[in-house]
């Protein structure tokens, strides 16, 4: 049977364990800082030498860590894109703003766990140069707020954080900035706009690319609450031993969300592609199968942004054979290993790990309709496909949903989120068409159904109308 | 010192532009691989910056090259291509026939679909392909477009805008014919009241945030903001405060749509019954260029009118705003002679016999630097030939950091030039006071100004045995005078005006001058013929050329050369 693997929560989870320093030090608490700021300088083979924080930086990469807010981009990488040279302070956020619908991983380290993440951003921001950096807390958790500033307190009374962190000269400074409850602020240049104290308007990306423009125009880093808090597991067990968790190209560990129709929902900690979709809805360590009488219809499987899948898919998946050569397989959608690679292939994405089921009780235009209605809440309005889209696409929805659709709306609705995706400031164009084009595009007769349904039913009544007179 | 060879001398002239060469529309062409950005400085050409340069108009709201860059109308998305590399070589890929294989960029997660890039803040890049026409990019503007109406009252017959506005020209030039739309429309307040000056529909506001941007980055004053959210998102004044800085009517002339009304031209006059004059503005220094728009000899608007060295696309709102004098009740009409209705023939033959017999030294002319340059050049030659003193009368307030200049006289540097005045305006004034009051000068010439308000009392004006006074509207000086000589506002004659930074601009005639009125050059130059002995000049152009000849700072100057955004001279 399938196993969860806690590495990140291991603490977390084991009974007793308290959010404070105390507790923290007597689970060998900021050894992986101490180590990592020990750390020797590396001689190249081609004779280059790497200082301390470049064999950080450089095992980050090597570890194969990959973001886990949503994107799954290289950790190692965005790092290497952050410019230099330019002179100027670079910054580094934790991006808490966790508000993805389904999504409650991150909230478990805030709330749990809070100095594994300062202690992994400590590493992170020492190894990128970093000397003033900020955790975005989303406003709706006051609660982990108040817990990450006690927690910040003690590590400064520690040295672990503040001027001369551990007396090796280093000075570190992290604030905590409560956002004010908008999905938006979630997207690292909403983000840092609303940091700026500003209204959350994502930057055009050219030129504002972070790594470069970022906060105050300055060099900023952007990484998700458990992105940070694995870069402490890598320093502490090294990147080889962490890569050889999960598996190739998909590395470590992660946080799974699962919720919806299944008997024991919940999150889970597994190691990235060891674990099929299957196993994580029905197996007993997991989700523990759907609830009784039921089938499956579909799962959202990477947040409520990505695109569902529709049960009995098939997808074909490339996989390296024994040999070494590249293979097309057939996998069913249960088998589909939880990966970022797995779920790209197949159409949609892990994005931030949240897993929604749903069984044959639900009408999919409804649940379309749900999920519409918050992009069009969230949509900040600042471009013109998805402020007017978003908001569109709402209407649309609910007006199926409502028994006033039209056989075409299925046609309709595909026409207004083709018009979003790929032609907006930032990803959340996306966000709001995936789930119409997704939903349509493999319910539709049930979208054609439910319109034809209330065409039929207007029909009767205007003639029962005319009958009358 | 080193061996090496003299190193050849610098060529003259600009460096070298570097230049990319890209396709547009199929079209190859070279383009500069830096321009100018809103501010000046050079940065990256952008996809739209390179398709103007070929030609094609890539169409945008939210775009405006004088402010930030914004990119949310999503108006400019055109498809584009660039070309393969062989990650190995690192060089390009060739076709079979030889040519560079492009790759015209698709969504990452959809490779079937064509991805578009918004012109307004892509960089090119060498060897890139544009398709501003192909019918991917059509497809992007339309559904741009049709995302902009949904919303939008169509109330295009009741509009100002209406004749001006981008929704409407670009729907018809790339929009599709129906919307697929069947949804209830949003509904957001109308006729705001933003500011003293300004009115908003907010139905009509697209969004591009340029009234926003444009009162932040070039007037800053961060008065406006958007509140709400998504669709609901709209254009407001920040709590409790106004829209009400000096340059809040420039916000009319950068909104796309009719949003943003002016509450002195609201519903005043449909757009297209305007005629369109280039002219001056005259109420300070500066010298902005503006358009005036009139109908039927009436004045209905000034805009501003581009010219970057001087006053980029911008005007301040007091200058552009008067303009009402010019039409007011009282102006002077007529000639008049000891208070009496005359002619103009009487009164220039009775001017020039008594100008003929002044004692030398014993006349004095204060002409205003808010004449034309040509009229300050005449005066200066009358008062040569009667050996009088001259001088102007300064009118010092604040600058600001934009437009406005301490000097709120429109040509006190023609003033300088003609050597009507020589350093500080008015510094000969009270040498003038004295004068009179000592009996020494008993003739006065006073153009365009009422001398009662600077040190030359109606006591004193008393004394005179001929005071001449040519001006538009009444005042003490015009009451005391002998002769009154009508004269015309700048929008009723030609002429130019020296501005603060020896920007000579030529202004052209837009309405009829009311009454008996003439333009002062034109009375003047048949006085100061017929005083001086000297050849006329019947022409502006004639009057011109041969100031520039007089007049070291014009030299080499013609009335034609001057064109449109006038030229710099050294003062
Ligand atoms: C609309 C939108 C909302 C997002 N919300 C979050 C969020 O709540 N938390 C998060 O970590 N990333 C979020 N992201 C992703 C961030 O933009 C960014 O990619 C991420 O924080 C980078 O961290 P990582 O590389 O460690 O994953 C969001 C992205 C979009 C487009
Ligand atoms: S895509 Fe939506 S959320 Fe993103 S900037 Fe545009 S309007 Fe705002
Ligand atoms: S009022 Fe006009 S300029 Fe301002 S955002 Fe709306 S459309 Fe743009
Ligand atoms: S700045 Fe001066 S010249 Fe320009 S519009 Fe204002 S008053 Fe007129
Ligand atoms: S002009 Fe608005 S996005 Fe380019």
């Amino acid at each position: 049977m399938a196993e969860q693997f806690k590495l990140v929560l291991k603490n977390a989870d084991s009974p007793g364990y308290t959010p404070d320093m105390e507790c923290y030090l007597k689970h060998g608490g900021y050894q992986a800082l101490r180590k990592a700021l020990a750390t020797a300088p590396r001689d190249l083979p081609d004779g280059k030498k790497l200082s301390p924080q470049e064999v950080i930086r450089d095992d980050v990469k090597a570890s194969g860590l990959r973001g886990r807010g949503g994107a799954g981009f290289s950790a190692g990488l965005k790092w290497s894109f952050v410019d230099r040279r330019s002179g100027k302070p670079i910054y580094l956020i934790c991006n808490a703003d966790e508000s993805e619908p389904g999504t409650f991983k991150d909230r478990q380290i805030l709330h749990k766990d809070p100095h594994q993440l300062i202690e992994g951003m400590v590493i992170s921001c020492w190894a990128n140069d970093v000397k003033l950096a900020y955790i975005y807390i989303r406003g709706e958790m006051p609660h982990g707020a108040r817990i990450l500033n006690q927690a910040l307190r003690e590590a400064r009374a520690k040295g672990f954080l503040g001027k001369n962190i551990l007396g090796v000269g280093y000075d570190l400074e992290i604030h905590v900035h409560r956002g004010a409850g908008a999905y938006i602020c979630g997207e690292e240049t909403g983000l840092i706009e609303s940091l700026e104290g500003k209204r959350a308007y994502p930057r055009i990306k050219p030129p504002y690319f972070p790594a470069v423009l970022g906060l105050y125009m300055c060099p900023t880093i952007v990484n998700n609450v458990e992105t940070l808090a694995a870069v402490k597991h890598i320093v502490e067990m090294g990147p080889v031993n962490y890569a050889k968790l999960g598996t190739p190209n998909n590395t470590g560990t992660r946080l799974v969300s699962l919720s919806g129709d299944v008997q024991k929902p919940g999150y889970f900690e597994i190691e990235v592609g060891k674990v099929t979709l299957g196993q994580l809805i029905n197996d007993a360590n997991f989700g523990g199968g759907l609830k009784p009488g039921r089938t499956l219809k579909a799962v959202i499987p990477g947040g409520s942004s990505s695109k569902v899948l529709k049960a009995g898919e098939v997808f074909k998946l490339k996989r390296k054979g024994a040999d070494g050569q590249m293979t097309t397989v057939d996998v069913p959608l249960l088998d589909l290993p939880y990966d970022f690679d797995s779920l790209q292939a197949a159409g949609s994405m892990s994005g931030s790990g949240a897993i929604i089921v749903l069984d044959d009780s639900r009408s999919m235009v409804e649940t379309l309709a749900n999920l519409s209605e918050f992009y069009a809440h969230e949509s900040c309005g600042q471009c013109t496909p998805c402020r007017e889209g978003a908001l569109w696409l709402a209407k649309g929805t609910h007006r199926l949903s409502h028994g006033e659709g039209r056989k075409v709306d299925a046609e309709y609705l595909l026409h207004i989120a083709q018009n979003i995706q790929g032609r907006t400031i930032c990803a959340f164009g996306e966000a709001a068409a995936w789930p119409v084009l997704s939903f349509v595009k493999k319910f539709r007769e049930e979208f054609e159904a439910h319109g034809a349904a209330a065409e039929a039913a207007r029909k009767n009544s205007t003639s029962a109308g005319t009958h009358q007179h | 010192m080193s061996n090496a060879e003299t190193p050849a001398p610098a060529p003259a002239g600009p460096p070298p532009v570097e230049t990319l060469t890209i396709k547009v529309d199929g079209r190859t062409v070279q383009v500069p691989k830096t321009m100018p950005d809103w501010q000046g400085k050079p940065q990256a050409t952008t996809m739209l910056q390179a398709c103007a340069l070929a030609g094609v108009d890539v169409p945008h709201y939210c775009y405006h090259p004088k402010l930030p860059i914004a990119g949310n109308c999503r108006m400019c998305l055109v498809e584009f291509g660039t070309p393969v590399m062989d990650p190995a070589t690192r060089q390009p890929v060739k076709n079979e026939d030889g040519s560079v294989k492009i790759a015209r960029s698709v969504l990452p997660y959809e490779p079937g679909t064509p991805r578009g890039a918004i012109g307004c803040a892509t960089p090119i890049s060498p060897g890139m392909e544009i398709y501003p026409n192909s019918p991917a990019t059509k497809q992007m503007r339309e559904a741009v477009l049709e995302s902009l109406l949904i919303n939008h009252p169509l109330d295009c017959p009741i509009c100002d805008q209406a004749g001006e506005c981008k929704l409407q020209e670009y729907s018809v030039q790339h929009g599709q014919a129906t919307s697929q739309f069947v949804e209830a429309k949003v509904h957001k307040p109308k006729a705001v009241d933003l500011g003293p000056r300004i009115m908003l529909d907010d139905e009509r506001c697209i969004l591009c945030t340029r009234c926003i941007r444009f009162a932040k980055d070039i007037a800053g004053d961060d008065a406006l903001g958007i509140v709400n959210r998504g669709s609901y998102n709209t254009i407001a004044a920040a709590p409790g405060m106004k829209f009400d800085n000096n340059y809040t009517l420039n916000t009319v002339d950068l909104c796309p749509v009719g949003a943003l009304t002016s509450k002195d031209f609201r519903f005043k006059m449909r757009v297209w019954f305007l005629k369109e004059t280039k002219s001056v503005c005259t109420s300070c220094a500066t010298g902005c260029n503006i358009t005036v728009g009139s109908r039927e000899d009436t004045v209905h608007r000034y805009e501003p009118r581009e010219n970057d060295a001087v006053n980029g696309p911008w005007m301040c709102d007091a200058g552009r705003l008067n303009y009402k004098w010019i039409h007011r009740e009282d102006r002077l009409k007529h000639v008049l002679i000891r208070g009496q209705k005359s002619n103009w023939a009487t009164a220039l033959k009775e001017l020039t016999a008594k100008l003929a017999t002044v004692a030398a030294g014993s006349a004095a002319v204060i002409a205003s630097a808010r004449q034309t340059t040509e009229e300050l050049y005449l005066l200066r030659q009358l008062a040569a030939k009667l050996g009088a003193l001259t001088d102007s009368v300064p009118r010092t307030q604040q600058a600001d950091r934009l437009l406005v200049s301490a000097d709120r006289n429109p040509n006190s540097n023609g003033a300088r030039v003609t050597g009507i005045a020589t350093g500080e305006l008015g510094a000969r004034l009270p040498l003038i006071a004295a004068g009179i009051r000592a009996g020494t000068i008993t003739t006065l010439i006073v153009f365009g100004e009422d001398v009662t308000q600077c040190g030359i009392g109606a006591d004193l004006l008393a004394r005179l045995e001929l005071l001449v006074v040519s001006d538009i509207l009444p005042n003490p000086t015009v009451a005391a005078a002998h002769y009154v000589l009508p004269g015309c506002a700048h929008v009723e004659k030609r002429g130019t005006f020296l501005n603060g930074k020896g920007r000579l601009q030529k202004f052209l005639k837009g309405v009829e001058a009311p009454g008996d009125t003439r333009p002062e050059w034109e009375f003047l130059h048949e006085l100061v013929h017929a005083v001086t002995g000297r050849n006329g000049y019947t022409s502006m152009e004639g009057l011109f050329n041969q100031m520039a000849q007089d007049v070291p700072a014009f030299a080499g100057l013609e009335w034609a050369k001057l064109g449109d955004q006038g030229v710099t001279v050294s003062i």
